[in-house]
Parts: structure tokens; C-alpha cells; sequence
């Protein structure tokens, strides 16, 4: 026990003295909320439209009110001609156009029926989608006001509710998805630097001739970094809560126990990776490439994993951060509790228990 | 029982196509309490023998036992036992020197206090340093660190790769010192060297030259071996001279050690004749010859030429 204590104490201090990357280990997290929150976000809100408004009417300056003080459009130009149309979206200031054409509130009154014409710049498709979406349901609503002075026969009405999202916040996503890449990062590739660093200071072969346990050396080199770890959990839920807004619907406690988990479970990979390498440049490189894609893309939180084609969707089984995703969405937005979680905490548990298991059966107890 | 036996020991690395062997057919024993050198130059297979002796390789073929234990099958009990001091600077550069030693004191599961006195007179001279990070500490302080550190635990047996490479003169003397304080306390060193002037500190030395043992036995042995006459010469013009001496026909050897070149003549040639006639061939100055006993280092020299 104090063999292994004393080889805690000395891993710490390995990281406690290198003071550059202790920084960037607890700012990291911070930082990537921070953007991701902020500036990579994909809802879309104050998008240039102009308007070009041939009928002056009451109903057309109507509908251009109601669309240019939503908080989805900004109105930077009124046009007066077609042809500027096009003009204005070459130079770039716009994303979508909307043309009333004359006569408008009379064709609406009198022949019972009235065209809009909403041009979107579709070189964005999901963009171009999102704002003509938009812009059609605020029309939708000026016509039920209209319809509600004189009654129709028949009407159906759809009533939608967005479920643990009302608001469609992007955050509720993409909190989940960033504590699953940062953690994954953070840990894998703290600790497969931790057993290369030995080997190339020459240290190992120090440590080898001695009574320490393959198993001790590993297990000691996670612990100091489950501790960075924790603090990287905390200060990413308290930026999620506090300055993102999205609130932890379920259980706080079990929101931990499963995010240390998962901790343990990327510095196992970490470990996997420094058994085999042999610079600290090569275990960087593998962590970075077997590990940042594949969360990226396989944990769900970019892209849906249902859309993908069957094989893919298979091999997103071996990566942890799905499993993990999963959990935190579930517990954190959805407000579930262990009963709705117990089979992906199953799944990292036994991960977990492979990859230490193999870590220390690949452990050499030689050079070379 | 030996401390030390090593059977036919065979080690090869493949480095591309090539295969380099590191360890050819190596066999030697050291007694308990004995301070065993290995002498011979860079690339000899020195530091390949001592990890196949500290379990960290396997060898090809051979066997070899340290107190006892087989270096494969026994490995653990070896590690529990020895200590092993890299010829490369192998502490934590980030770690002060008193962190460093508590670090190794506690893995082999014990205490600076315990064996304080073993590593007493070494430890003394960086104890001002304890606060210092080990990769801020001289190079001779650095293997002083070392030393403490493989001795912490009171091994029976003592591995020193290289240990005076790169330290300066005084210390490498003071380092011997130590090393023989601590053949008193009846610890078995093997140490290795390049540096041929060590070799007659020790009990007993190997001579390696790539990957072969060349002679193993005591200093004096190795020079009772040496039949030969040897001649010191020295001139004002050394260099001239020595170029001289190698381009007559009746010299077999000659190499300069500090002020004088040693001269081995063939068996037929008449010596003190034919050096007066070099001297007055080439008009040296301050021309000085003598005949001298035979020193471990002309030994080594023969030997590495055959």
C-alpha cells in the first residue's frame, strides 16, 4: 500500500511541477464549452433578409413587421426592383429575399388566395431549409388571425411539443456530446503520455528492476488524473448550468457516478495505447487519431447514428463515448434515473474491465 | 555459492537486415563481495550484458543466476534483490534529490532512515542539494543521486553501467572510493567502463571487445600473462616520433600513453640498438628510453589487438 501511495504521490507531482499542461488540462474543457456554446453553434438567429414589397398594403407591411421583429431575421434592405433581388444576394449582405407582389391584400380578400415568394440562398441547405421554415410559419400565424374572423368548416389543427427541449436549445445536444469528447481527450491522452514518458527518460528501466506489480504502476498512473478529471466534469457542468442554461434534470450524484465511469474508462484506453508505443510523439498521435474522429462521429452528437449505413452503425458500438452520450443525455436532459441506464453502464463497465485487463496482460516486464 | 554466474549467454539484435551480436558466447562467474569489472570500449556489449543480468532482456541462449536465481524463471526474486544503476541518467528530472531517494526507498517497501548508514558518506555530499530537482544537479552530483538510489534498498548485488562516464576526475576517484566501502559491507558490485585505468581498482576484469569476453581474470593475473618487453620512449617531437616508430619494420605495437609511447618490438629485433638508431635517424631532441613493467592498460592493448 505505501509502495503504492508513494507512486501516487510521485505521479502527481510529475503533473502538479509541469504547470504549462495543468493549464491546458483544466482549461481545455472551458475553453471548448465556451466555443461550442457560443460560436459553433448551428441555430440559427439573426439572419440578413431583405424584402422587397411591391403591394404596400396593410396585410404585406403587416407580415414584413411581424418577420423582421422576429429574433430569427434581421432586415438590413428594402428592395424596390426584382432585378436588385439577385444583385443584393451576390454581393452577400443577404440569406433569403421575400416578395410581395401588387395587389396583394386584394388578391387575399377578393380572390380568396395570395402568393409570397420567399427566395433562400440554398448553398447552405440546412440553413436555406431553417429560414424558409421559419419564415412560412410566421405567415401561417398572420393567416390563422385572419381565419379566426370567419369560421371555416373544417380545420385541423396540429399542436407539436418539443419534449425535454421546448425551446430547441442546441446546447441540450451538444453539452453532452462536448463532456464525452473533452473527457475522452483529456484522459486518454493525459495518460498515454504517462507510461512513454518512462520509457523515453530511461526511467522505466529503473522502475522494471524492482518489486513494483505491473498492475500497482498502472493503476497508480490513472489515479492522479481520475482527480484532473474530476475537476474537468465539475466545471463542465457548472458552465452547462450556469452560463449555457441547460439545467440537470436527473439525479446530480449519478450524473457523476457515470462521468467518472466513462473517465475511467478513456485512461484505460490511454494506458492500452502507452503499453505500445514507444515516444511520447507516436502515443499522441495514436490517441489523436483512434480517438478524436471516432468520438466525433460515432458518439451521436454531430450526426444521428440511425442515419448512418448499417456497418457503421455497428462500429459505433466499440466506442465508449456513444454509450456514454446516451447516459449523460438521458440523465442530464431527459431526467431519467439508473433504471432507464443500467444496460450502457453495463457496456462501459465491461469496456472498462477488457482494457485494463489487457493493459496490464500487455505490460512489459522487459525492454523491448 | 557465486554471486554472479554466467553461462554461454547469446544475445543478437536485428537491426534491418542485418544481425548484430551484441552478446557472443559469454561465460564468467563473480564471487560474493567481489568488485568485477567489465573493461572495453563503446559498442562492446557491455550494457546488453548487464540488462540480460538484470532481467530486462532475455538472452538468445545460455543461462545466467544471480544469488542463486535463474534471470528468467527467477526474475522476481533478482528484482527484489539488486541494485541497477543505468549508464543513462535514469531518475525523475522533476523530482528533488530527497524526493527521488524516498521514491526508491519506498517501492523496494522500505525507508531512507533504515539503511541511512550505507548510503551515509555519499549522500552527505548532496544532501546541501536535497531540495534541488535532479535534472538541475552536476553530472558528477547526478551519479551520486543514482548511486544512493540503487543502494537504498541494500541489494546484494550491485549493477553499475558506465558509472564514471562523463564525470570528472576527482569525483570518478571519489566514486571508486566509495564502491570499495561498499565491497566492506559485503555487496557484490560488476561495474563497467570504458575507461581502462579503472580496471585496476577492481578485483577482477573482463576484457569485452564486441560482444566476446577477451580475458577474464585479476589484474595481476592479466599481467603476469604478458610476456613481452615493454619500452617507454619520449622526445620533444612526439607526434614525429610516434610516426616513426609505427613505420619501422621491427616494432610490433606502439601507442602513446600520457608522456610516453609504450613500444612492443617483434621477438627477432634488437631493441635498444634500433631505437638509438631511430632517435639518430630522425634528430630527435630530449630523446628518453627506458625499459618498464608491463601496466593492465599495455595488457589491454595486446590483448584487443589479437
Amino acid at each position: 500500500m505505501k509502495q503504492f501511495l508513494i507512486f501516487v504521490k510521485k505521479e502527481w507531482l510529475h503533473i502538479w511541477r509541469d504547470r504549462r499542461t495543468l493549464f491546458i488540462l483544466i482549461w481545455m474543457p472551458v475553453v471548448q464549452i465556451v466555443l461550442y456554446g457560443f460560436a459553433l453553434t448551428n441555430e440559427v438567429k439573426n439572419s440578413n433578409i431583405a424584402i422587397l414589397d411591391q403591394a404596400h398594403d396593410e396585410a404585406s407591411i403587416t407580415i414584413a413587421n411581424k418577420i423582421a421583429a422576429s429574433r430569427y431575421f434581421n432586415l438590413v434592405k428594402n428592395l424596390y426592383s426584382y432585378n436588385d433581388i439577385e444583385a443584393t444576394f451576390k454581393q452577400g449582405k443577404i440569406r433569403m429575399a421575400i416578395v410581395f407582389p401588387s395587389g396583394f391584400r386584394h388578391d387575399l380578400l377578393h380572390a380568396n388566395s395570395a402568393q409570397i415568394q420567399i427566395i433562400a440562398d440554398a448553398s447552405d441547405p440546412n440553413t436555406a431549409n431553417t429560414l424558409t421554415n421559419y419564415a412560412a410559419t410566421i405567415v401561417t400565424d398572420y393567416q390563422a388571425t385572419l381565419n379566426h374572423e370567419q369560421k371555416l368548416p373544417y380545420t385541423i389543427s396540429t399542436q407539436v411539443r418539443m419534449l425535454y427541449n421546448p425551446e430547441l436549445k442546441g446546447a441540450y445536444n451538444f453539452v453532452p456530446g462536448v463532456m464525452a469528447l473533452v473527457l475522452m481527450l483529456v484522459c486518454a491522452m493525459m495518460t498515454s503520455m504517462a507510461i512513454v514518458k518512462e520509457k523515453e527518460m530511461g526511467t522505466m528501466e529503473v522502475i522494471l528492476v524492482s518489486p513494483l506489480k505491473p498492475f500497482r504502476i498502472i493503476i497508480a498512473k490513472t489515479v492522479p488524473y481520475l482527480f484532473v478529471s474530476f475537476i474537468n466534469i465539475i466545471t463542465i457542468l457548472l458552465l452547462s448550468v450556469y452560463a449555457l442554461d441547460v439545467p440537470i434534470s436527473g439525479s446530480v450524484w449519478l450524473l457523476l457516478a457515470e462521468s467518472i465511469l466513462f473517465t475511467i474508462t478513456s485512461l484505460s484506453i490511454g494506458i492500452l495505447i502507452s503499453n505500445s508505443a514507444t515516444t511520447q510523439q507516436a502515443a499522441m498521435f495514436m490517441a489523436m487519431l483512434s480517438l478524436f474522429l471516432p468520438t466525433l462521429l460515432f458518439s451521436g452528437f454531430m450526426f444521428p447514428i440511425e442515419n448512418m449505413p448499417f456497418p457503421l452503425q455497428i462500429i459505433s458500438n466499440i466506442v465508449p463515448a456513444k454509450w456514454y452520450f446516451v447516459i449523460i443525455k438521458a440523465v442530464m436532459i431527459k431526467g431519467l434515473g439508473f433504471a432507464a441506464i443500467w444496460k450502457e453502464t453495463l457496456i462501459l463497465i465491461g469496456m472498462t474491465a477488457a482494457l485494463l485487463g489487457i493493459s496490464i496482460y500487455q505490460f512489459k516486464i522487459r525492454l523491448a | 555459492m557465486k554471486a554472479i554466474t554466467v553461462e554461454n549467454i547469446v544475445k543478437t539484435y536485428r537491426i534491418k537486415k542485418g544481425v548484430v551480436e551484441a552478446l557472443n558466447d559469454i561465460s564468467f562467474s563473480v564471487d560474493r563481495g567481489e568488485i568485477f569489472g567489465i573493461i572495453g570500449p563503446d559498442g562492446a556489449g557491455k550494457t546488453s550484458l548487464f540488462r540480460v543480468l538484470t532481467t530486462l532482456l532475455r538472452a538468445d541462449s545460455g543461462t545466467a543466476t544471480i544469488d542463486g536465481f535463474d534471470v528468467i524463471k527467477g526474475y522476481k526474486q533478482i528484482r527484489n534483490r539488486v541494485g541497477y544503476m543505468p549508464g543513462r541518467f535514469s531518475l525523475y528530472q522533476d523530482l528533488s534529490v530527497q524526493e527521488n531517494l524516498e521514491f526508491f526507498a519506498a517501492i523496494f517497501d522500505t525507508t531512507i532512515a533504515q539503511n541511512y548508514d550505507l548510503i551515509k558518506e555519499i549522500y552527505q555530499q548532496i544532501e546541501p542539494f536535497k531540495a534541488r530537482k535532479a535534472g538541475q544537479l552536476s553530472g558528477g552530483m547526478k551519479q551520486k543521486l543514482a548511486l544512493c538510489c540503487a543502494l537504498i534498498h541494500k541489494p546484494s548485488v550491485l549493477f553499475l553501467d558506465e558509472p564514471t562516464t562523463g564525470v570528472d576526475a576527482v569525483s570518478r576517484k571519489e566514486f571508486w572510493e566509495m564502491l570499495h566501502r561498499l565491497k566492506i559491507q559485503g555487496i557484490t558490485i560488476l561495474v563497467s567502463t570504458a575507461y581502462m585505468d579503472e580496471a585496476s581498482l577492481c578485483d577482477k576484469v573482463a576484457l569485452m571487445q564486441k560482444g566476446r569476453l577477451l580475458s577474464v581474470n585479476t589484474t595481476q593475473g592479466i599481467i603476469a600473462q604478458f610476456k613481452k618487453t615493454i619500452w617507454a620512449i619520449k622526445a620533444t617531437e612526439m607526434f614525429r616520433l610516434m610516426n616513426e616508430l609505427k613505420n619501422s619494420e621491427a616494432i610490433e605495437s606502439c601507442y602513446p600513453f600520457g608522456q610516453y609511447h609504450h613500444v612492443v618490438f617483434k621477438p627477432a629485433a634488437n631493441n635498444s640498438e634500433l631505437l638509438k638508431n631511430i632517435a639518430v635517424r630522425g634528430h630527435f631532441t630530449q630523446f628518453e628510453m627506458k625499459q618498464i613493467e608491463p601496466g593492465i592498460e599495455d595488457c589491454f592493448m595486446e590483448l584487443m589487438q589479437a
